[in-house]
Formats: C-alpha cells, structure tokens, sequence
C-alpha cells in the first residue's frame, strides 16, 4: 500500500489515485487478526463455530458468548471489532422483526444478508462514519434449506457451502475444502468445526480459548441455538486427539 | 344497507353517503360540514368476535378453554378459529372479543418472543410479566381512545408458582383462582367458584377437565354466540399444551316440550 | 506525546485496523482512582477509592444506585459516568413499568455497551471517557460485569479498573479461584486487600478514601439491609468493622511495587487531581 500516509487514505469518502477506498481496507485489517470463526452448510443445516480468545482468566466461562441470535432461525458471528458485531447483530434483529412484521413469515436468509450488506455499504460512503471493522458470518435454515453468507466491512456478501474468517481462515479453508459438506449431518458437522478451530488454533497456542459453537438443523426444532453441552464436549475430545495423532 | 350487520334493519343515515349513491352536487360531504364529523372516529364495536374464555387454578397449573367459533354480528361465521396462543414456554393467553385485534396482539407477542429468544441469555418472560406487557399496551390504547376490543385471560406456571389473571379493552386488570370473560363471566364464574374455591391445591388435572368441560357445556346450552367445538389449555410446571378442537355432548331433548316462542303456535 | 496521523477522528481507522481514538478513551478510564468488583455464588460487590482536591473538598462520588438490585462503580470522568448511568436508571424503571420485573443485569451493560459503540463510529462524537464495574442480581444470580469506552462489556468473576488497577488485577488473579465459596466478609477483605495494591506508596484505606457497595444478604457488620439483599452503599464509620478485618501487608514498604510489574506509567503528581474535560 504505497498510497499510506499519503491523505488519499483519512475518509471512507476518499478514493486513492488509484481508486481504491483505503478506510474500507483498513478496516479489514482489524478483521484479519481476530479470533477464528467458521460456518459450515451442511445437508440438513448451519454450524457456525467460534474461537473465542480469552483475554484473562477473570473471565466467567461461558457466559462472554460471540454467536448471537438475530431471529428464532438465524445465528451469527462477526470477526473484529465486538462492539460492531453487537451493532450488526441488533440491526439484524430488527431487519429479521421488520420482514416478519411486513410478511408474516420468517425472513429468508438471501433477504436478510442482501438487507445488512446494504446496511454496511453505507457506512463505506461518508466521511463522517467509518466502516464496520467486521466481517459477519449469518447462517439459518429457511425456506430453501441450509443457508450461510459472509458479508465484509466493504457491504459484499457471498453465499458459501464453507467459510473462514479471523486469523486462522487459511488453514480453516484448507480443511474445509476436504470436506464433502453437502453430505454432513449437523451432528457430524459440530464434530468437524469442533476439529477445524482447535487445529487453527495450533498457531497461537499460548492464549486460552474457549470453543463457542450453535447450530440449527433436523435436532433442532427450526431454532438457532447453542449446540448442547454433552455434544461440545465430545466434539472437543474428539478434536484434541484428532491434533494429538497429528503429531505423532 | 352496509356492512356492519348491527346497522341492517336500522333506518338510514343520509347525512352520511358511505357508497357515494348522489351525484356529486349533492353528495353531503360537498354541504356545510357538520363539526362533529370532522373529529376523527375510531373503533365503536368490534366486528368478528369470540365469545367467554375460561381458566382455572388446579393442583398443577393453569387450565383454560374457549371454543373455535368467530361470529360476525349474530352469524356463526369462522367454526376453526383457535381463541387460545401459547406464549414462549410458561403461559398460555385466551382471548375474547374482536378476533382482528387478537391477531393483532399475538403478533405484538410473537415479537416480544422472538425478541426474548434472541438475547440467548438465561432469561425468558413468564405469565406475570406477559401480563403486565398486555395491560400496559391495553390501557395504552385506551389513553388514545383507541381500544383493542379484547377481554383476555393469561395463565402459566413459572419457577414453580402458578398465575392468573385477566386483562380487557380498558386495561382493567384483576387476578383469581378462576376467571371467565364474556358472557361466561355471568354464567360460567359462579359455577366456577363453587367447584374450585377453595380445592386449587387438590383438585386433578381430570377434575379440572371435568369442570371446565360441564360449564363449557352450560355455556353452550346459554350463549346464542357460542359452539359445541372448543380446545382446552394446560400448562403446567412442564409447559403448555393445547388440546385439539373436541365436541360437545349436548342433548336437545327438552326442547320439544317448551312453550311460549318459536316455529310452534301453541 | 507521540502523535500520529491516523489519531485526531474517531471515524478513522489507522492502517493497522486500530482507533486511536477510543484507545485513548481507554486511557481517561486509567486516569479515575481505582475500583474493584468481586462475586462469589451469593454476593457481588464493588470497592472504590475515592479521592479528594484537597483538605477542605469532600470526596468525589464513586459509586451509584442504579434500582433495588443494580449498582455501579465509576472510573474516568464523573460526568460522563452520570450520563450514562441516568440511562440505566430509566432502562431499569421501563423494564419495571412494561414487564414488573427487575432488568436483567446483562440486558443493562448491553445497553449502555451499544450506546458507547455508536460513539466510537459516527463523526462529531467521542468515545466516553468512562469504565464502569456493574455489580447486580437477577434470576440467575448475582453477578459482575466491566463496561468500557470501546463498547465491550464482560462478565467477570473479579475486575479492576482505574490508576494502578493492574496491582489489583495481580492480586486478584491469584485469589480469584478462593470467591465463588467465600462469605461476604471474606469476600470484603479480598477486595479491600486488591483495592490496597492500588494505593500510592504512604497512603492507605481509611473510611473516608473507601465506598463499598454490596448486593446480597446483609452481613454480620450490617444493618436495616431489606431481605432481598438490595444493593447498598457503604461509606464512612460502617466500614470500619470491615477496614479492620484487613491483614497488614508483609514489607509495606517495598510491597507495593514488586506486587506491580505493568503499573500503569502515570506521572504521580497527578495522581490526586481528578480528570479535567479539557485536558
């Protein structure tokens, strides 16, 4: 970025010479170093996983959660800045409240991801807001089935059968892409997110984390929720010795 | 002749001309404008409407019933309408009164539900403040002489205590071991009171059943706008569940010896 | 100072991804006098230094009543802090008046969580210049949470925040796993012994410099707590029964700094003025 330093890169509402929004990049800078965050689209449904850095160990467990619920079917989780994922995460609810008010019916996920790209794209056009320093991951089962979107600090949003996002996002897409995940269950999901986080997490493995997963699908009920503790719990097992094995 | 069933038969209102009849020249509204008809007027009835609900306290929980009918002035017109709506996991709402205001509230509450659900955090709206929601909202519109035309019952059992209480289109609020609205409020309450009052904490979920289902029985028998169909509500420490619609034994036997109105001349 | 481009606005982002300006909105909460929260399985509670301009100035306000079961301790600039903790009073009533409930305490450090984040992301604005340690009970019991200008919040078994809150940190950390099981009393003594870390080298905790607030059943110390346990404020002769339950520090001389590895760099004239808007 030759362009730094040179005030082409002070406002969202500023193009360098050679046209580029240096704000919005930035911005992107402080999603690239947040803890990891994987979603999977499976045959039946969404896992969204977290891992969630710990900053101290005053923290309680548990109860600093990163996956949020935007309606009774639809999770996500942003990487970056907190405060603008609870941003995102409120302006969601009320997109998801708007379209149920408007049509009584649940919102579909394509909808609500075109409604919060837009939402975020505006904030790449004025000089007097910055742009989200998130990326969010949104995924729900809707009319259509399984569906998962990540949307960028630049208001874009791609459909994925896999996504990776945070610090760790290479390794997480490399494992990914192994995967055949239009054949997964959502249980058989849970156990792979469970593996994926805990071996991205390999590269900084001097910070505590704690693994955060929800998920919706056939057990479910048609809720996003928390996946439940027995199940967490042996999909960590798992996940700690599928990286013991690794290194033997 | 309009639409409002309450109005056919009645002489007309020509200072009104609700289907533009007269040529415009004549046409009333075009005359000296009367001071009255430029307020503005809102709702003075409800339209499609459902009759009494009634709950009671029993030994476990709460138990409700309302039956499925919809009437449209004196005319029997929906026969499958669910008057009662589970409410999140603890409480069960019944409602009487105009059926649009009704959809109109469960909406307000599915939202408040989802909002709830949402926050993922531990807490979760029981009876007490469901009905404190619904009676802020009631006596609100009322403030703004814009009433939700409803008598509602809530009922649930949360953290082990069981709840209550009523609800109508003034925002008047009041609580009791059983509570009825409508037309049962004057048939079905006394005949309520003495079956339970006093045996909340004893009586079985079949003897509550019982109950219900003879006063629903006497409602039906009394109540021109009532139906043999209706769904009794259970909740109970383990959640809140509502019956499928069953009918009423009723026997018109009697009927063939009264006297004094009907198709027969003596 | 260092000075950089990137740091004059909140709406700019440096091209490492960061805003200077709410780092240095951090930095006004280390300027306010130290407080400290704990909580164990019953009882959440809060202690603050307070400080005082001079001999013939009362001591500033530390700590305030939110409703019957929610009380907070401030760090930074008061007035912010009295903005801010109006607005919980009225998120409080509204929950009282819509639903007859108590707020649930998490639902209220959101609140003001997403009102500080808007402050940090639209122009024309600063950051708060406040932390805050927000101690309550609700139906899951009680609990402990840390607000910060940035917009996060966190629940917490023990925190501290302020001048010279890393001491306490410190301390903390190396008691923490003891609190969940603690009495009140011995839960007091903990947080007074944190509070202590932060002092300056010849000062110490008497019942003027000390607020203590408390939710939970009343201690043996107390008096006239209603039975739910509301939150309460202790200042002045009441805290003397707890100020002597303290053990006295082993070399209280040289205890202080060794006890302080990352001790917040803060020139220590100004250790006794409180934060000026202006500066």
């Amino acid at each position: 970025m030759t362009s730094i330093g040179t005030g082409y890169d002070l406002s969202a509402s500023t193009y360098s010479p050679d046209g580029r929004i240096f704000q919005v990049e930035y911005a992107n800078k402080a999603v690239e170093n947040s803890g990891t965050i994987i979603g999977l689209r499976v045959k039946d449904g969404v896992v969204i996983a977290v891992e969630n850095l710990v900053h101290s160990k005053l923290l309680m467990p548990g109860a600093n959660r990163r996956i949020q619920t935007a309606d009774r079917h639809v999770g996500l989780a942003s990487a970056g800045f907190l405060a603008d994922g609870r941003h995102i995460a409120n302006r969601a609810r009320e997109e998801a409240a708007n379209h149920r008010d408007t049509y009584r019916t649940p919102v579909p996920l394509k909808t609500l991801a075109g409604r919060l790209g837009l939402y975020i794209q505006a904030y790449t056009l004025y000089s007097s807001v910055r742009p989200f320093g998130i990326s969010t991951v949104v995924g729900a089962v809707d009319k259509d089935g399984p569906a998962l979107y990540v949307i960028e600090p630049s208001g874009v949003f791609y459909g994925y059968h896999g996504a990776a996002i945070g610090k760790g996002r290479q390794l997480a897409k490399t494992e990914l892409e192994k995967l055949k995940l239009a054949e997964l269950s959502t249980r058989e999901a849970v156990t792979e997110a469970a593996r994926i986080i805990y071996a991205v997490h390999e590269d900084s493995k001097e910070k505590e984390f704690e693994l955060e997963m929800s998920w919706i699908g056939d057990e479910t009920d048609g809720l996003f929720v928390p996946v439940p503790k027995d199940l967490r719990e042996e999909a960590e097992r798992k996940a700690k010795e599928a990286i013991e094995g690794d290194f033997e | 002749m309009d639409h409002f069933p309450t109005n056919w038969g009645r002489p007309r209102n020509d200072a009104f001309d609700a289907y533009a009849t007269f040529p415009i020249h004549q046409r009333p509204s075009n005359g000296p404008k009367d001071a009255f008809s430029q307020g503005v007027q809102r709702t003075q009835q409800p339209i499609v409407t459902g009759t009494s609900v009634l709950a009671i306290k029993f030994k476990d929980g709460i138990m409700m019933a309302a039956d499925n009918l919809a009437s449209y002035g004196s005319l029997a017109r929906f026969k499958d309408v669910q008057r009662l709506q589970p409410v999140g996991e603890y409480t069960v709402i019944g409602a009487g009164g105009d059926m649009s205001d009704f959809q109109y509230i469960q909406s307000l509450l599915d939202d408040l539900v989802v909002e709830e659900f949402t926050n993922q955090d531990g807490h979760g709206l029981g009876p007490k403040e469901i009905h404190e929601y619904l009676s802020q909202v009631m006596y609100g519109r009322r403030t703004k002489i814009n009433p939700l035309w409803n008598s509602i019952l809530v009922g649930g059992v949360k953290d082990g205590q069981r709840f209550l209480a009523y609800v109508d289109l003034l925002g008047t609020t009041y609580s009791a071991s059983t509570l009825a609205t409508g037309y049962g409020a004057y048939i079905a309450q006394p005949l309520l009171r003495r079956a339970v009052e006093g045996r909340e904490d004893t009586l079985t979920q079949e003897e509550a059943t019982k109950i219900i289902e003879d006063c629903m029985r006497v409602l039906f028998y009394r109540d021109a706008r009532s139906l043999n169909k209706y769904q009794i509500a259970t909740i109970t420490a383990s959640g809140a569940s509502i019956s499928d619609s069953k009918a009423l034994e009723t026997s018109w036997g009697f009927a063939e010896g009264i006297r004094g109105y009907g198709a027969q001349t003596q | 100072m260092f000075r950089n481009t990137y740091d004059s606005d909140n709406t700019v982002f440096s091209p490492q991804g960061r805003l200077h300006q709410v780092e240095y909105a951090l930095e006004a909460v280390k300027q306010g006098s130290a407080a400290v929260g704990l909580r164990s399985k019953t009882h959440s509670i809060l202690l603050a230094l307070k400080r005082s301009t001079g001999e013939l100035a009362s001591y500033q306000q530390k700590m305030f009543r939110i409703d019957d079961h929610v009380g907070i301790a401030i760090a930074g600039l008061t007035s912010d802090a009295r903005v801010l903790s109006n607005f919980m009073r009225q998120q409080a009533m509204s929950e009282r008046m819509v639903f007859n409930r108590p707020v649930p305490v998490n639902r209220l450090v959101s609140a003001i969580a997403d009102k500080a984040q808007w402050n940090t992301q639209e122009y024309g604005r600063r950051p708060y210049g406040v932390g805050f340690l927000v101690i309550g009970q609700d139906q899951l019991g009680p609990h402990l949470y840390e607000f910060s200008p940035s917009g996060n919040s966190y629940e917490y078994y023990a925190m501290s925040i302020g001048a010279r809150s890393q001491s306490a940190k410190t301390y903390l950390e190396k008691h923490y796993e003891s609190f969940m099981d603690s009495n009140l009393e011995d839960l007091i003594r903990h947080g007074l012994h944190a509070l202590r870390e932060t002092l300056q080298q010849d000062k110490e905790l008497t019942i003027n410099n000390t607020s203590i607030g408390i939710v939970g059943p009343a201690s043996e110390h107390e008096k006239n707590v209603p039975p739910g346990g509301d939150f309460r404020i202790l200042e002045g002769e009441v805290i003397e029964p707890f100020l002597k339950t303290m053990i006295p520090k082993e070399g209280a001389e040289s205890g202080t700094a060794a006890a302080a590895p990352a001790a917040d760099p803060q020139p220590p004239a100004a250790g006794d003025e409180d934060v000026q808007m202006g500066e």
